[in-house]
């Protein structure tokens, strides 16, 4: 037990400099000094509650993305029966319900029909399902549902999607180091350093940045569009309540269209005959080839512009729109032409995102609990030091200093895991050091019985640290398990504090057991001391 | 240097003696907190029950304008906020439970945020809000339940690792004695109306931990004297058990007694009821396994056999 040969004590030795020495770039940079960037640099990393700043966490609604799907399949499958040689005719589509149905005319296309959308789908994931599964019922209807895991996989692919574009409109804001990170199946969690006011962010990310251009159905009758009736094969698009129409709505043509999503450039710019803000896109080669065949075939008729399902303007194909340019109006500030630029540039998101949580801490807030906690700590650890010395005496010397590395072993740590450090977690510095004496209270007392008992110095010591280590373990063990919960089921905040606490633990046990032990050894076999006073 | 003793040598109080009259006031103690929690409720906070927390403090003015906030915040229509002061007398908290008819509709409960913000910015100049956190309706349902799940499993899984460890009356007794801890603080907790949020149910996570050191100490000394002490009666050796780990008790409660009142008088305000709620359960959990964990045993039917082969238990009396 108290056996320390030279190896071991140089191990042991070691370990504790290094983990240590790792704390001093943290402590460095979080008390107001700077550490010079051609040392290596662990740091603990500021929480938001603790460096001030914002954190949003954004969902999305699944039933979004199928209803996307199906949109899209429904115009694939309609080309394909068109394109089919020869033409199948087929008609009374529908995708009420979830799935997308429609009649050929000829039963006798139907096995056709059947071969030629077959190709359409794809294997979902591993579970050998397809994403869509082809039903034919009565003869010459042809139902598509969408298979659980296709969706699934679809809404997989958007949410990584949509956290891709979230990350490219955020770092358009110039804020730094924002960390973005995708959560569960449906969210995102966004945390920005030292932004106080998320609204800007909220606007920016609030907008899914959708762009189509439809052609406008000039069919539909004005009565019509009012009461919500479409033309067959039309829709119903109100104006967005800043264009100048706003409160009216336009007739557009359903399928047909082109997205606006093959852009390389969108900047935000003053109209030259009004100076109204407007936003300038530029298509790339595929996108300026769809732009300009929809703007050849279509001369002299209006197309709408539509941002997110609400038309911002409808204006009239004058000639053929050949440059891959377009300029897009609808009532813009100057700021919301660049917050639209901004979107469009880092491309649309594939779903929309609603704020379902938010947080803001100021900074101000923020270096006030740091210092309240600190000193929290420092006055907190000065009373236990005093109250292990002054009842311990020299073990309680031990006792202090291995607390101190296991104050800087812990930094030291959490440095090198890059982890965070919360309020909670701050708090959970300060209650680490009340508890990691317990160790030593533990082992000292058992020595103190020990001799009372009448055992010989050297044999006490021994006895106190076999006999206080079960119960030592056995408590340390359970806490751990307390602590993993608590990382596995708490959120945020209250995750830093799971991390302190456990790795706590481990720190405690190593600087209060191993290295007192060590220490006290070395002292025994020096002073070689008759009475031990404890 | 005479070094302080804080539980004198030989010290031999019956603990074990009023184990009963104890046990008793205890049950009705746990019984009247779950009563509680159940009839009164927990005034739980924004992250469990949806809405939203702002703190709020006035630059350029010596103390909060509370009426004119509270008149122009109640105006809104989302109900009447809560405002209490916060660091200073020009700082205040409001908070905000989500009406019923935004509960389940995360866009209206944003915009209610950004409501509330903005009116507070554009309507007194000066104001800098230190601290907002808003959760929707859809989160703090999640936040609350696995909440309850984590304080559940920790309870069980440590409850089997003592079993494990020892004999399965010990994790009885462990989990009793937790149990006992947790009903007994969120009875405190349901009786002063104190907030109920996510950092208390770390606290109360906290309080197992260190409630279990103590009963984890208290039950290793107890089996190491019933391998020592054959023939003692049971309740005897309980009692002598825990006089010998009682100076342990003491000084280690104490050492976390010294930080945890130095976070609370000096740490930052946001803690305080994180740190209160510990400090309760440093009492609670002292308690809890002197009184809870220990005697338990004796009702449980622990004898010298549990931990020796049974052979050699032919001469024991079983205890009790």
């Amino acid at each position: 037990m108290l056996d320390f040969p030279r190896w071991r004590r140089i191990w042991l030795w070691s370990l504790t400099i290094l983990a240590a020495l790792a704390a001093i770039p943290s402590l460095v940079v979080h008390t107001g000094g700077s550490w010079p960037s051609q040392l290596p640099d662990p740091q603990v990393n500021l929480g938001l509650d603790l460096a001030g700043g914002s954190r949003i966490l954004l969902e999305a609604q699944p039933t979004q993305v199928a209803k996307q799907r199906l949109d899209a399949m429904e115009e694939s499958v309609r080309t394909a029966m068109r394109r089919a040689e020869p033409r199948i005719r087929a008609g009374s589509y529908s995708s009420a319900g979830g799935n997308l149905s429609f009649i050929v005319n000829d039963p006798a296309d139907v096995d056709r029909a059947r071969d030629l959308i077959e190709p359409m789908t794809t294997g979902a994931g591993l579970t050998g399902q397809r994403d869509w599964t082809i039903e034919v019922v009565d003869q010459n209807k042809l139902v598509l549902t969408q298979s659980e895991a296709g969706l699934k996989q679809a809404v997989d692919q958007a949410m990584d999607t949509a956290t891709e574009v979230v990350r490219r409109r955020i770092d358009a804001l110039g804020t730094r180091e924002p960390t973005i990170i995708r959560e569960g199946d449906d969210r995102i969690s966004v945390e920005v350093p030292g932004l106080d006011n998320p609204q800007a962010l909220k606007d920016l990310l609030g907008k899914t940045a959708n762009l189509e251009f439809k052609l406008v159905d000039t069919t539909a009758l004005q009565s019509d569009i009012q009461q919500g009736i479409a033309p067959p094969g039309s829709e119903i698009v109100p104006y967005d309540p800043n264009s100048p129409y706003a409160g009216q709505a336009i007739a557009v043509k359903r399928l047909g269209g082109i997205r606006g999503d093959m852009l390389t450039n969108a900047q935000q710019s003053n109209d030259q005959q009004t100076n109204e803000p407007i936003v300038n896109i530029t298509f790339d080669s595929q996108g300026a080839r769809k732009f300009a065949d929809l703007t050849s075939q279509n001369v002299n008729k209006p197309f709408a512009i539509i941002l997110d399902g609400k038309a911002l303007s409808a204006p009239n194909i004058n000639e053929p729109i050949l440059g891959g340019t377009a300029q897009i109006s609808g009532g813009f500030t100057v700021e919301t032409a660049n917050n639209l630029a901004i979107s469009l540039r880092s491309g649309a998101l594939p779903v929309d995102l609603t704020v379902i949580q938010q947080g803001t801490v100021g900074p101000e807030l923020g270096a006030d609990s740091i210092s309240k906690g600190l000193l929290a700590m420092g006055v907190g650890a000065g009373l236990v030091i005093l109250l292990m010395i002054v009842t311990y005496g020299r073990f309680g010397v031990y006792a202090t200093i291995a607390l101190v590395f296991n104050v800087l072993m812990l930094v030291g740590i959490m440095s090198i895991m890059k982890t965070t450090l919360t309020l909670p977690g701050l708090a959970g510095f300060v209650l680490t050091i009340g508890a990691a004496v317990d160790a030593n209270v533990l082992i000292y007392e058992r020595i103190r019985e020990e001799r009372k008992r009448g055992r010989k110095a050297f044999t006490s010591v021994e006895n106190g640290y076999k006999e206080a280590s079960r119960a030592i373990y056995d408590a340390n063990i359970t806490n751990f398990i307390a602590g993993v919960l608590l990382f596995m089921f708490g959120s945020g905040p209250v995750k830093g504090f799971a991390i302190v606490l456990i790795v706590g633990l481990f720190t405690s046990v190593f600087t209060g057991v191993t290295l007192t032990r060590m220490w006290v050894a070395q002292w025994l076999r020096k002073a070689r001391p008759t009475d031990l006073a404890i | 240097m005479r070094l302080l003793k804080l539980v004198p040598d030989n010290t031999n109080i019956h603990f074990l003696r009023w184990r009963v009259p104890f046990y008793l006031i205890s049950l009705a103690l746990i019984a009247a907190s779950l009563t509680l929690v159940f009839t009164r409720g927990l005034n739980l906070g924004v992250d469990f029950v949806g809405g939203q927390q702002v703190q709020v403090t006035f630059t350029q003015s010596e103390e909060a304008p509370v009426a004119e906030l509270r008149e122009r915040i109640g105006s809104l229509g989302y109900g009447e906020p809560v405002i209490q002061r916060a660091d200073g007398p020009n700082s205040v908290n409001i908070r905000f439970r989500l009406p019923p008819e935004v509960q389940e509709d995360p866009k209206a409960s944003d915009a209610m945020t950004s409501q509330v913000t903005t009116t507070i910015t554009n309507n007194f100049p000066g104001a800098r809000i230190d601290d907002l956190s808003a959760v929707s309706g859809k989160v703090s349902g999640e936040l609350f339940s696995t909440a309850m799940w984590a304080l559940g499993l920790a309870m069980l899984a440590i409850s089997v690792y003592i079993w494990v460890r020892f004999e399965w009356q010990f994790g009885v007794g462990a989990l009793f004695a937790l149990f006992h801890d947790v009903s007994l603080t969120l009875g405190m907790f349901a009786l002063f109306q104190f907030e109920f949020d996510l950092k208390i149910v770390a606290a109360i996570l906290t309080i197992i931990g260190y409630s279990l050191n103590d009963t984890i100490v208290v039950y290793d000394r107890i089996r190491e004297n019933l391998k020592k002490y054959r023939k003692m009666p049971l309740p005897e050796l309980l009692d002598l058990s825990v006089n010998e780990t009682l100076a342990r008790t003491v000084m280690t409660s104490l050492t976390l007694l010294l930080v945890l009142v130095s976070l609370l008088f000096i740490g930052p305000a946001s803690l305080f009821g994180f740190t209160a709620a510990i400090t309760l359960g440093i009492f609670v959990g002292t308690y809890s396994s002197i009184y809870m964990a220990a005697p338990i045993l004796i009702w449980l039917g622990v004898t010298s056999h549990s931990f020796v082969p049974s052979e050699s238990s032919g001469d024991v009396q079983p205890a009790a």
